[in-house]
């Protein structure tokens, strides 16, 4: 069991790295008057036959071979099914996996978001041979975090640069702040 | 809203200056495990706190990279450091505060902190 969703979203993005996806959309959308919060990712990764995906929500089924079980994608489910929300899983073969995870917003058992902050900011760090395409909204008003962007401007400079690693740490707060203001945490 | 401008002004203050290290050159490697079970027992602020640390002592012969599941999951966070010509010494149940007693101790200071490793939790 994760303690934050960013913590659940690191982790299924970690599947989306390893499956050799060039670039991972990660959005999060808050609506209080739908009183949902919906996360999607969708990566362009070597993807599942239909096989493999049935039995991915299964605990007892991972491509890992260090041990037997893989509650990635499990958790993350349970995390959106307890709160009365749904989880949609879909893919392809050779074009990528699709998850949109929705919570109930005013749930007792949604856990808290967290630091996506820290969950973006290390996936684009450690994986800078993949893109990311951020999305973060809140009742309407969003920003975007895109790493293409960002390759054009730093012409060949690594997101690992010390100035550049605090830059898109200080972008992702600033903006995250920004676009919550006024609104209760989540 | 942090504007594309700000990041030309650093990318032009960097370019040049940077070494540009690859993985490959830096001497010493710290692995830290971050797949499920090492994300769900705190990892995330482990490899942050890593990171941090080695970028603002500039230690730049340590690479800080990431790994999925080492296989000891109970023992979670795990790190490893792997320093050419020497034996991989594994660390277990780490925080970002007993990283950077490792940071500074082994990295910087040369000596193993034995009591977090694995070994003496096996002893």
């Amino acid at each position: 069991m994760m303690t934050e969703l960013s913590l659940n979203v690191l982790d299924i993005v970690e599947n989306s790295t390893k499956a050799k996806a060039s670039l991972v959309f990660i959005g999060v959308e808050i609506d209080s008057a739908a009183d949902s919060l919906i996360i999607r990712i969708d990566d362009d990764g070597c993807g599942m036959d239909s096989e493999q995906l049935a039995r991915v929500t299964d605990p007892f089924f991972t491509t890992r071979t260090t041990r037997k079980v893989g509650l990635g994608v499990p958790f993350f489910k349970q995390s959106a099914e307890m709160t009365g929300g749904d989880f949609i899983i879909t893919s392809e073969p050779g074009v990528g996996t699709k998850i949109t995870a929705r919570y109930v917003l005013s749930s007792i058992d949604r856990m808290p978001l967290g630091d996506m902050t820290a969950t973006i900011h290390q996936l684009i760090l450690m994986h800078q041979d993949c893109d990311f395409l951020y999305r973060y909204s809140y009742d309407g008003k969003e920003f975007t975090l895109d790493t293409r962007e960002l390759r054009v401007v730093l012409e060949g400079v690594p997101f690992d640069v010390p100035d550049v690693s605090a830059y898109i740490k200080d972008f992702l707060t600033e903006n995250t702040a920004e676009v919550n203001e006024g609104h209760p945490a989540v | 809203m942090k504007s594309l401008a700000e990041l030309k002004a650093i990318r032009d203050k960097v370019q040049g200056q940077v070494g540009l290290r690859s993985e490959a050159e830096a001497g010493t490697r710290v692995v830290v495990g971050m797949a499920t079970c090492g994300i769900a027992s705190g990892a995330r602020p482990v490899l942050n706190a890593l990171s941090e640390a080695v970028q603002e002592k500039k230690l730049d012969n340590v690479a800080v990279v990431q790994t999925g599941c080492i296989g000891l999951c109970q023992y979670e966070p795990i790190v490893e450091v792997i320093e050419q010509g020497k034996e991989k010494v594994t660390y277990i149940k780490m925080t970002p505060e007993k990283a950077m007693e490792v940071v500074n101790r082994h990295l910087i200071g040369g000596h193993v902190v034995t009591e977090y490793t694995i070994q003496s939790a096996l002893k």
